[in-house]
Protein backbone atom coordinates (compact mmCIF):
# COMPACT_ATOMS: atom_id res chain seq x y z
CA UNK A 1 0.00 0.00 0.00
CA UNK A 2 1.57 3.55 -0.69
CA UNK A 3 1.43 5.52 2.47
CA UNK A 4 -0.65 9.10 2.44
CA UNK A 5 2.39 11.51 1.43
CA UNK A 6 3.44 13.34 -1.51
CA UNK A 7 6.80 14.51 -1.42
CA UNK A 8 6.81 17.86 -2.57
CA UNK A 9 9.38 18.80 -5.29
CA UNK A 10 9.69 22.67 -6.48
CA UNK A 11 6.39 24.22 -7.08
CA UNK A 12 3.59 22.64 -4.76
CA UNK A 13 5.36 23.22 -1.61
CA UNK A 14 3.56 21.70 1.53
CA UNK A 15 0.43 20.42 2.22
CA UNK A 16 -2.05 22.89 3.32
CA UNK A 17 -3.68 23.16 6.65
CA UNK A 18 -6.87 25.31 5.53
CA UNK A 19 -6.92 28.17 3.40
CA UNK A 20 -4.94 30.83 5.18
CA UNK A 21 -2.25 28.05 5.53
CA UNK A 22 -2.25 27.97 2.02
CA UNK A 23 -2.42 31.72 1.29
CA UNK A 24 0.59 32.02 3.73
CA UNK A 25 2.72 29.55 1.76
CA UNK A 26 2.03 30.49 -1.99
CA UNK A 27 -0.11 33.98 -1.83
CA UNK A 28 -2.98 35.27 -2.86
CA UNK A 29 -4.17 34.92 -6.12
CA UNK A 30 -3.83 38.37 -8.43
CA UNK A 31 -6.56 39.28 -10.19
CA UNK A 32 -7.42 37.22 -13.66
CA UNK A 33 -8.53 37.75 -16.66
CA UNK A 34 -7.83 35.86 -20.33
CA UNK A 35 -4.15 37.55 -20.21
CA UNK A 36 -3.74 34.46 -18.57
CA UNK A 37 -3.96 32.05 -21.46
CA UNK A 38 -1.36 34.00 -22.99
CA UNK A 39 0.79 33.50 -20.08
CA UNK A 40 0.49 29.54 -20.41
CA UNK A 41 1.15 29.76 -23.42
CA UNK A 42 4.57 31.03 -22.86
CA UNK A 43 4.77 28.57 -19.53
CA UNK A 44 4.90 25.79 -22.06
CA UNK A 45 2.93 23.87 -19.39
CA UNK A 46 1.79 20.48 -20.69
CA UNK A 47 -1.11 18.84 -19.65
CA UNK A 48 -0.64 15.76 -17.21
CA UNK A 49 -3.09 13.79 -17.81
CA UNK A 50 -1.85 11.44 -20.04
CA UNK A 51 -1.93 13.38 -23.42
CA UNK A 52 0.75 16.00 -22.14
CA UNK A 53 -1.61 18.42 -24.79
CA UNK A 54 -0.18 22.07 -24.25
CA UNK A 55 -2.49 23.48 -22.06
CA UNK A 56 -2.34 27.29 -23.43
CA UNK A 57 -3.36 25.71 -26.36
CA UNK A 58 -6.48 24.16 -25.00
CA UNK A 59 -7.51 27.02 -22.92
CA UNK A 60 -7.01 29.16 -26.47
CA UNK A 61 -9.46 26.83 -28.03
CA UNK A 62 -12.37 27.34 -25.38
CA UNK A 63 -11.58 30.63 -25.36
CA UNK A 64 -12.51 31.12 -29.21
CA UNK A 65 -16.07 29.38 -28.96
CA UNK A 66 -18.82 32.13 -28.43
CA UNK A 67 -21.23 30.39 -25.47
CA UNK A 68 -19.99 30.65 -22.03
CA UNK A 69 -17.34 27.72 -21.14
CA UNK A 70 -18.17 25.37 -18.31
CA UNK A 71 -14.65 24.05 -16.49
CA UNK A 72 -14.47 20.80 -15.30
CA UNK A 73 -11.68 20.06 -13.33
CA UNK A 74 -10.64 15.96 -14.18
CA UNK A 75 -9.82 13.88 -11.06
CA UNK A 76 -10.83 10.65 -12.04
CA UNK A 77 -8.01 8.80 -12.33
CA UNK A 78 -8.71 5.50 -13.81
CA UNK A 79 -5.10 3.95 -13.90
CA UNK A 80 -4.88 1.70 -10.99
CA UNK A 81 -1.22 2.42 -10.93
CA UNK A 82 -1.36 5.90 -10.35
CA UNK A 83 -2.14 8.13 -7.18
CA UNK A 84 -0.90 11.68 -7.98
CA UNK A 85 -4.56 12.87 -8.58
CA UNK A 86 -5.66 11.82 -5.15
CA UNK A 87 -2.76 12.57 -3.37
CA UNK A 88 -2.65 16.54 -4.85
CA UNK A 89 -6.72 16.64 -3.97
CA UNK A 90 -6.63 15.38 -0.82
CA UNK A 91 -3.06 17.19 0.49
CA UNK A 92 -3.09 20.43 -1.40
CA UNK A 93 -6.95 21.01 -2.52
CA UNK A 94 -6.56 25.13 -2.64
CA UNK A 95 -4.07 24.52 -5.16
CA UNK A 96 -6.59 22.77 -7.84
CA UNK A 97 -9.09 25.37 -6.70
CA UNK A 98 -7.02 28.29 -7.53
CA UNK A 99 -6.35 26.47 -10.91
CA UNK A 100 -9.56 25.94 -11.41
CA UNK A 101 -11.09 29.51 -10.94
CA UNK A 102 -8.50 30.82 -12.39
CA UNK A 103 -9.76 28.99 -15.37
CA UNK A 104 -13.50 29.97 -15.02
CA UNK A 105 -12.35 34.03 -14.94
CA UNK A 106 -9.73 33.77 -17.29
CA UNK A 107 -12.11 31.86 -20.10
CA UNK A 108 -14.97 33.53 -18.56
CA UNK A 109 -16.50 30.52 -17.55
CA UNK A 110 -20.05 30.36 -15.34
CA UNK A 111 -20.18 26.89 -13.87
CA UNK A 112 -16.98 25.09 -12.34
CA UNK A 113 -17.16 20.92 -11.83
CA UNK A 114 -15.11 18.90 -9.96
CA UNK A 115 -14.96 15.17 -11.04
CA UNK A 116 -13.07 13.75 -8.33
CA UNK A 117 -12.34 10.25 -7.02
CA UNK A 118 -15.38 9.39 -4.03
CA UNK A 119 -12.62 9.17 -1.40
CA UNK A 120 -11.56 13.17 -1.72
CA UNK A 121 -14.90 14.43 -1.88
CA UNK A 122 -15.22 14.97 2.14
CA UNK A 123 -12.18 16.80 2.43
CA UNK A 124 -11.86 18.37 -0.72
CA UNK A 125 -16.22 19.57 -0.13
CA UNK A 126 -14.30 21.37 3.23
CA UNK A 127 -11.43 22.98 1.67
CA UNK A 128 -14.53 24.32 -1.08
CA UNK A 129 -16.46 25.59 1.88
CA UNK A 130 -13.38 28.23 2.85
CA UNK A 131 -13.42 29.80 -0.55
CA UNK A 132 -15.64 32.51 -0.65
CA UNK A 133 -14.01 33.87 -3.84
CA UNK A 134 -15.60 30.89 -5.83
CA UNK A 135 -19.10 32.26 -5.36
CA UNK A 136 -19.10 34.75 -8.56
CA UNK A 137 -19.71 30.35 -9.94
CA UNK A 138 -21.96 27.79 -10.02
CA UNK A 139 -19.62 25.51 -8.26
CA UNK A 140 -20.18 21.69 -7.87
CA UNK A 141 -18.70 18.45 -7.14
CA UNK A 142 -19.21 15.17 -9.00
CA UNK A 143 -18.00 11.41 -8.37
CA UNK A 144 -16.22 9.71 -10.70
CA UNK A 145 -16.49 6.12 -10.68
CA UNK A 146 -13.97 3.72 -9.98
CA UNK A 147 -13.31 2.59 -13.80
CA UNK A 148 -10.29 2.80 -16.03
CA UNK A 149 -12.20 4.74 -18.97
CA UNK A 150 -13.64 7.13 -16.55
CA UNK A 151 -11.09 10.29 -16.91
CA UNK A 152 -11.45 9.92 -20.84
CA UNK A 153 -12.26 13.29 -21.33
CA UNK A 154 -15.64 12.69 -23.18
CA UNK A 155 -16.57 10.21 -20.45
CA UNK A 156 -16.08 13.01 -17.77
CA UNK A 157 -18.71 14.87 -19.40
CA UNK A 158 -20.68 12.43 -20.19
CA UNK A 159 -20.76 11.23 -16.38
CA UNK A 160 -21.64 15.20 -15.48
CA UNK A 161 -24.46 15.60 -18.01
CA UNK A 162 -26.08 11.90 -18.19
CA UNK A 163 -24.40 10.03 -14.64
CA UNK A 164 -22.63 7.60 -17.51
CA UNK A 165 -18.92 7.56 -17.52
CA UNK A 166 -18.94 6.36 -21.25
CA UNK A 167 -16.67 7.90 -23.78
CA UNK A 168 -18.34 9.59 -26.67
CA UNK A 169 -18.14 10.11 -30.42
CA UNK A 170 -15.70 12.81 -31.43
CA UNK A 171 -16.43 15.04 -32.92
CA UNK A 172 -17.55 17.20 -30.93
CA UNK A 173 -14.40 17.90 -29.21
CA UNK A 174 -14.93 19.01 -25.43
CA UNK A 175 -13.56 22.31 -26.50
CA UNK A 176 -16.59 22.75 -28.90
CA UNK A 177 -19.80 20.55 -26.60
CA UNK A 178 -19.18 19.43 -23.43
CA UNK A 179 -20.90 20.00 -20.15
CA UNK A 180 -24.97 20.55 -20.94
CA UNK A 181 -23.83 21.22 -24.73
CA UNK A 182 -21.64 24.07 -23.41
CA UNK A 183 -17.67 24.61 -24.59
CA UNK A 184 -15.76 22.57 -21.87
CA UNK A 185 -12.48 23.28 -20.64
CA UNK A 186 -11.19 19.49 -19.53
CA UNK A 187 -8.30 19.65 -17.61
CA UNK A 188 -6.34 17.21 -15.05
CA UNK A 189 -6.40 18.40 -11.47
CA UNK A 190 -2.43 18.48 -11.66
CA UNK A 191 -2.20 21.17 -14.68
CA UNK A 192 -4.49 22.71 -13.18
CA UNK A 193 -2.92 23.30 -9.80
CA UNK A 194 -0.09 24.69 -12.00
CA UNK A 195 -2.17 27.40 -13.80
CA UNK A 196 -3.25 28.68 -10.28
CA UNK A 197 0.37 28.86 -9.75
CA UNK A 198 1.32 29.93 -13.14
CA UNK A 199 -0.95 32.63 -12.19
CA UNK A 200 1.20 33.90 -9.82
CA UNK A 201 4.30 33.34 -10.10
CA UNK A 202 4.24 33.66 -14.11
CA UNK A 203 5.44 31.86 -17.28
CA UNK A 204 8.95 32.26 -16.59
CA UNK A 205 9.09 30.89 -13.01
CA UNK A 206 7.63 27.45 -14.78
CA UNK A 207 9.64 27.44 -17.27
CA UNK A 208 12.45 27.67 -15.06
CA UNK A 209 11.70 24.71 -12.80
CA UNK A 210 13.29 21.49 -14.24
CA UNK A 211 15.77 20.47 -16.75
CA UNK A 212 13.84 18.45 -19.26
CA UNK A 213 12.72 19.77 -22.99
CA UNK A 214 9.15 20.42 -21.34
CA UNK A 215 9.46 22.41 -18.34
CA UNK A 216 8.42 22.86 -15.31
CA UNK A 217 7.63 19.86 -12.35
CA UNK A 218 5.56 16.84 -11.59
CA UNK A 219 3.91 14.49 -10.07
CA UNK A 220 5.66 10.78 -10.14
CA UNK A 221 3.51 7.44 -8.89
CA UNK A 222 6.18 5.13 -7.95
CA UNK A 223 5.29 1.38 -7.04
CA UNK A 224 5.78 -2.35 -7.65
CA UNK A 225 9.22 -3.88 -6.78
CA UNK A 226 10.61 -0.95 -4.68
CA UNK A 227 11.70 0.12 -1.25
CA UNK A 228 9.21 3.21 -0.73
CA UNK A 229 6.29 3.52 -2.86
CA UNK A 230 4.71 6.45 -3.26
CA UNK A 231 4.28 10.02 -4.65
CA UNK A 232 6.72 12.34 -5.31
CA UNK A 233 7.26 15.87 -7.42
CA UNK A 234 10.27 16.47 -9.42
CA UNK A 235 11.79 18.76 -11.62
CA UNK A 236 10.63 17.54 -15.21
CA UNK A 237 13.90 16.04 -16.66
CA UNK A 238 14.67 14.29 -13.42
CA UNK A 239 15.36 10.85 -14.96
CA UNK A 240 13.50 7.57 -13.89
CA UNK A 241 16.48 5.89 -11.67
CA UNK A 242 17.46 9.00 -9.45
CA UNK A 243 13.31 9.64 -8.61
CA UNK A 244 13.67 5.76 -7.77
CA UNK A 245 16.91 6.04 -5.85
CA UNK A 246 15.58 8.85 -4.49
CA UNK A 247 12.68 6.98 -2.93
CA UNK A 248 15.27 4.33 -1.63
CA UNK A 249 15.80 2.34 -4.81
CA UNK A 250 14.90 -1.53 -5.04
CA UNK A 251 15.91 -4.88 -4.10
CA UNK A 252 17.81 -7.00 -6.94
CA UNK A 253 18.21 -6.84 -10.41
CA UNK A 254 14.89 -6.43 -11.74
CA UNK A 255 14.55 -6.64 -15.32
CA UNK A 256 11.69 -4.12 -16.86
CA UNK A 257 10.03 -0.85 -15.73
CA UNK A 258 6.66 -0.14 -16.75
CA UNK A 259 7.08 3.64 -17.51
CA UNK A 260 3.67 5.94 -18.09
CA UNK A 261 0.99 2.85 -17.11
CA UNK A 262 -1.23 0.92 -19.08
CA UNK A 263 -1.28 3.46 -21.87
CA UNK A 264 2.58 3.18 -21.45
CA UNK A 265 4.77 0.73 -22.31
CA UNK A 266 7.23 -1.48 -20.59
CA UNK A 267 11.37 -0.24 -20.92
CA UNK A 268 14.59 -2.79 -20.31
CA UNK A 269 15.16 -1.42 -16.65
CA UNK A 270 19.07 -0.48 -17.51
CA UNK A 271 17.91 1.77 -20.43
CA UNK A 272 15.09 2.95 -18.10
CA UNK A 273 16.70 4.26 -15.85
CA UNK A 274 18.90 6.95 -18.07
CA UNK A 275 15.66 8.41 -19.55
CA UNK A 276 14.59 12.06 -18.43
CA UNK A 277 10.96 12.15 -17.27
CA UNK A 278 9.52 15.04 -19.20
CA UNK A 279 6.56 14.47 -21.99
CA UNK A 280 9.09 15.29 -24.94
CA UNK A 281 12.11 14.05 -24.05
CA UNK A 282 10.37 10.73 -23.84
CA UNK A 283 8.22 11.31 -26.77
CA UNK A 284 11.11 11.50 -28.92
CA UNK A 285 12.21 8.13 -27.68
CA UNK A 286 9.17 6.47 -29.03
CA UNK A 287 8.41 6.79 -24.56
CA UNK A 288 4.65 8.02 -23.00
CA UNK A 289 5.11 9.90 -19.81
CA UNK A 290 1.64 9.19 -19.53
CA UNK A 291 0.18 9.81 -16.37
CA UNK A 292 3.27 9.55 -14.49
CA UNK A 293 3.42 6.26 -13.62
CA UNK A 294 6.93 4.45 -12.55
CA UNK A 295 6.47 0.94 -12.00
CA UNK A 296 9.29 -1.83 -11.49
CA UNK A 297 8.87 -5.52 -12.06
CA UNK A 298 10.35 -7.58 -9.56
CA UNK A 299 13.16 -9.57 -10.30
CA UNK A 300 12.75 -13.02 -11.52
CA UNK A 301 8.94 -11.79 -12.37
CA UNK A 302 8.18 -12.83 -15.94
CA UNK A 303 6.90 -9.89 -18.53
CA UNK A 304 4.34 -12.43 -20.32
CA UNK A 305 2.43 -13.56 -17.44
CA UNK A 306 2.36 -9.33 -16.12
CA UNK A 307 1.91 -8.26 -19.36
CA UNK A 308 -1.03 -11.16 -19.68
CA UNK A 309 -2.68 -9.55 -16.46
CA UNK A 310 -2.51 -5.63 -17.48
CA UNK A 311 -4.39 -6.74 -20.66
CA UNK A 312 -6.77 -9.23 -19.03
CA UNK A 313 -7.75 -6.32 -16.71
CA UNK A 314 -7.69 -3.47 -20.11
CA UNK A 315 -10.12 -5.97 -21.90
CA UNK A 316 -12.55 -5.87 -18.64
CA UNK A 317 -12.28 -2.63 -18.80
CA UNK A 318 -13.70 -2.07 -22.17
CA UNK A 319 -16.57 0.69 -22.52
CA UNK A 320 -18.10 -2.31 -24.90
CA UNK A 321 -19.48 0.65 -26.96
CA UNK A 322 -17.11 -0.48 -29.69
CA UNK A 323 -16.84 -3.75 -31.44
CA UNK A 324 -12.95 -3.90 -32.18
CA UNK A 325 -12.21 -3.02 -28.70
CA UNK A 326 -14.97 -5.50 -26.84
CA UNK A 327 -14.03 -8.39 -29.27
CA UNK A 328 -10.54 -7.58 -30.25
CA UNK A 329 -9.36 -6.80 -26.38
CA UNK A 330 -10.63 -9.62 -25.54
CA UNK A 331 -9.42 -12.13 -27.52
CA UNK A 332 -6.30 -11.22 -27.25
CA UNK A 333 -6.34 -11.21 -23.54
CA UNK A 334 -7.27 -14.87 -24.27
CA UNK A 335 -4.34 -15.42 -26.37
CA UNK A 336 -2.24 -13.88 -23.82
CA UNK A 337 -3.88 -15.68 -20.64
CA UNK A 338 -3.03 -19.20 -22.75
CA UNK A 339 0.97 -17.91 -23.77
CA UNK A 340 1.64 -16.81 -20.47
CA UNK A 341 0.13 -20.23 -18.70
CA UNK A 342 1.73 -22.46 -21.41
CA UNK A 343 -0.56 -23.59 -23.37
CA UNK A 344 0.31 -21.25 -26.47
CA UNK A 345 -0.96 -22.34 -29.81
CA UNK A 346 1.35 -22.00 -32.84
CA UNK A 347 -0.09 -18.85 -34.46
CA UNK A 348 -0.48 -17.21 -31.22
CA UNK A 349 2.59 -14.22 -31.63
CA UNK A 350 1.08 -13.94 -34.84
CA UNK A 351 -2.33 -13.48 -33.74
CA UNK A 352 -1.07 -10.48 -31.75
CA UNK A 353 0.74 -9.02 -33.86
CA UNK A 354 -2.05 -8.93 -36.55
CA UNK A 355 -5.07 -8.17 -34.32
CA UNK A 356 -2.86 -5.20 -32.09
CA UNK A 357 -2.55 -3.45 -35.56
CA UNK A 358 -5.76 -4.21 -36.30
CA UNK A 359 -7.64 -2.28 -33.10
CA UNK A 360 -5.56 0.88 -33.09
CA UNK A 361 -7.64 3.54 -34.10
CA UNK A 362 -10.98 1.84 -34.02
CA UNK A 363 -12.25 2.68 -30.79
CA UNK A 364 -14.41 6.22 -29.82
CA UNK A 365 -11.79 6.56 -27.36
CA UNK A 366 -7.92 5.36 -27.28
CA UNK A 367 -8.42 2.66 -25.05
CA UNK A 368 -7.88 0.15 -27.82
CA UNK A 369 -4.59 1.73 -29.22
CA UNK A 370 -3.47 1.94 -25.49
CA UNK A 371 -3.98 -1.63 -25.15
CA UNK A 372 -1.95 -2.31 -28.58
CA UNK A 373 1.10 -0.26 -27.44
CA UNK A 374 1.41 -1.72 -24.40
CA UNK A 375 1.33 -5.19 -26.14
CA UNK A 376 4.21 -3.88 -28.45
CA UNK A 377 6.23 -2.59 -25.41
CA UNK A 378 5.57 -6.04 -24.15
CA UNK A 379 7.08 -7.52 -27.30
CA UNK A 380 9.61 -5.29 -27.50
CA UNK A 381 10.97 -6.13 -24.34
CA UNK A 382 9.99 -9.33 -23.03
CA UNK A 383 11.59 -10.73 -26.96
CA UNK A 384 13.23 -14.29 -25.12
CA UNK A 385 9.89 -14.98 -22.85
CA UNK A 386 7.89 -14.73 -25.11
CA UNK A 387 9.63 -17.31 -27.24
CA UNK A 388 9.69 -19.48 -24.32
CA UNK A 389 5.99 -19.09 -24.27
CA UNK A 390 5.59 -19.42 -27.61
CA UNK A 391 7.22 -22.63 -27.56
CA UNK A 392 5.42 -24.35 -24.65
CA UNK A 393 8.94 -24.67 -23.43
CA UNK A 394 9.29 -24.28 -19.39
CA UNK A 395 9.52 -20.16 -18.08
CA UNK A 396 12.48 -20.33 -15.99
CA UNK A 397 10.35 -17.40 -13.97
CA UNK A 398 6.58 -18.74 -13.99
CA UNK A 399 7.28 -22.22 -12.55
CA UNK B 1 -8.20 17.63 -37.76
CA UNK B 2 -11.64 19.44 -38.27
CA UNK B 3 -14.96 17.79 -39.96
CA UNK B 4 -16.96 20.34 -42.21
CA UNK B 5 -19.89 18.44 -43.21
CA UNK B 6 -20.66 21.07 -45.62
CA UNK B 7 -19.67 20.84 -49.52
CA UNK B 8 -16.61 22.99 -49.28
CA UNK B 9 -13.73 22.12 -51.18
CA UNK B 10 -11.69 18.94 -50.04
CA UNK B 11 -12.10 15.39 -50.51
CA UNK B 12 -14.52 12.99 -49.32
CA UNK B 13 -13.74 10.46 -46.41
CA UNK B 14 -15.90 7.56 -45.41
CA UNK B 15 -15.99 8.29 -41.78
CA UNK B 16 -18.00 5.29 -38.90
CA UNK B 17 -18.96 6.43 -35.71
CA UNK B 18 -17.40 3.43 -33.75
CA UNK B 19 -20.30 3.62 -31.09
CA UNK B 20 -23.12 2.96 -33.03
CA UNK B 21 -21.59 0.24 -35.43
CA UNK B 22 -22.84 -3.50 -34.47
CA UNK B 23 -20.62 -5.02 -37.25
CA UNK B 24 -23.75 -5.93 -39.79
CA UNK B 25 -20.78 -5.98 -42.48
CA UNK B 26 -22.88 -4.54 -45.42
CA UNK B 27 -20.42 -1.82 -46.36
CA UNK B 28 -17.58 -4.41 -46.56
CA UNK B 29 -19.87 -6.15 -48.98
CA UNK B 30 -21.12 -3.17 -51.23
CA UNK B 31 -17.72 -0.80 -51.18
CA UNK B 32 -14.97 -4.14 -50.88
CA UNK B 33 -12.55 -1.69 -52.44
CA UNK B 34 -12.15 0.44 -49.43
CA UNK B 35 -13.75 -1.46 -46.75
CA UNK B 36 -12.67 -4.87 -45.00
CA UNK B 37 -13.72 -6.80 -41.78
CA UNK B 38 -11.69 -7.97 -39.39
CA UNK B 39 -11.40 -11.08 -37.51
CA UNK B 40 -14.98 -9.60 -35.62
CA UNK B 41 -17.14 -8.14 -38.56
CA UNK B 42 -16.38 -5.12 -37.58
CA UNK B 43 -15.20 -2.54 -40.76
CA UNK B 44 -11.53 -1.66 -41.37
CA UNK B 45 -11.69 1.71 -43.62
CA UNK B 46 -8.64 2.22 -45.97
CA UNK B 47 -7.20 5.24 -44.91
CA UNK B 48 -7.19 8.58 -46.93
CA UNK B 49 -9.98 9.85 -49.12
CA UNK B 50 -12.58 8.31 -51.51
CA UNK B 51 -11.55 8.08 -55.44
CA UNK B 52 -13.76 10.08 -57.40
CA UNK B 53 -15.18 6.86 -59.32
CA UNK B 54 -15.74 5.26 -56.23
CA UNK B 55 -18.47 7.97 -54.30
CA UNK B 56 -21.20 6.12 -56.24
CA UNK B 57 -20.80 2.78 -54.29
CA UNK B 58 -19.30 4.71 -50.95
CA UNK B 59 -22.87 5.82 -50.77
CA UNK B 60 -24.37 3.45 -51.48
CA UNK B 61 -22.51 1.52 -48.44
CA UNK B 62 -23.54 4.28 -46.26
CA UNK B 63 -27.14 3.79 -47.28
CA UNK B 64 -27.33 0.62 -46.62
CA UNK B 65 -25.84 0.61 -42.85
CA UNK B 66 -28.84 -0.61 -40.74
CA UNK B 67 -27.73 1.71 -37.74
CA UNK B 68 -26.30 5.13 -39.94
CA UNK B 69 -23.02 4.76 -38.71
CA UNK B 70 -21.65 6.05 -41.80
CA UNK B 71 -21.10 9.21 -43.34
CA UNK B 72 -18.95 10.88 -46.09
CA UNK B 73 -17.10 14.00 -44.92
CA UNK B 74 -14.54 16.34 -46.00
CA UNK B 75 -11.67 16.39 -43.94
CA UNK B 76 -10.78 20.39 -43.77
CA UNK B 77 -7.68 21.19 -42.21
Amino acid sequence: MIELALRPGPALGPPSRGYSDHVRVHGPLPTIDARLVETLEQSHLLGRGGAAFPVGAKWKAVLSQKQTPVILANGAEGEPLSDKDRFLVETRPHLLIDGALAAGWALGAGRVVFYLDGRSIPSFRRALDERTDASGFAVSIVRAPHRFIAGEETAAIHCVNDNLALPLTKPPRPYQRGVAGQPTLVQNVESLAYAGLIARYGAEWFRNLGAGESPGSLLITLSGAVHTPGVTEVPAGTSVGEVIDGMGGYPGHPSAILLGGYFGGWIDARLARDLPLDPISLRARGVALGCGVIHVLPEGACGVAETAKVIEYLASESARQCGPCVFGLRALADVMTALASGEAGSEDLGLIQRWSGDIRGRGACAHPDGAASFLQSALHTFPDAFRVHQARLRCATCS
Amino acid sequence: MFLTPAAEEGDRHVLIDRIKCDGHGLCAELLPELIRLDDWGYPIIEPGPVPADLLGHARRAINACPVLALRLARLAT
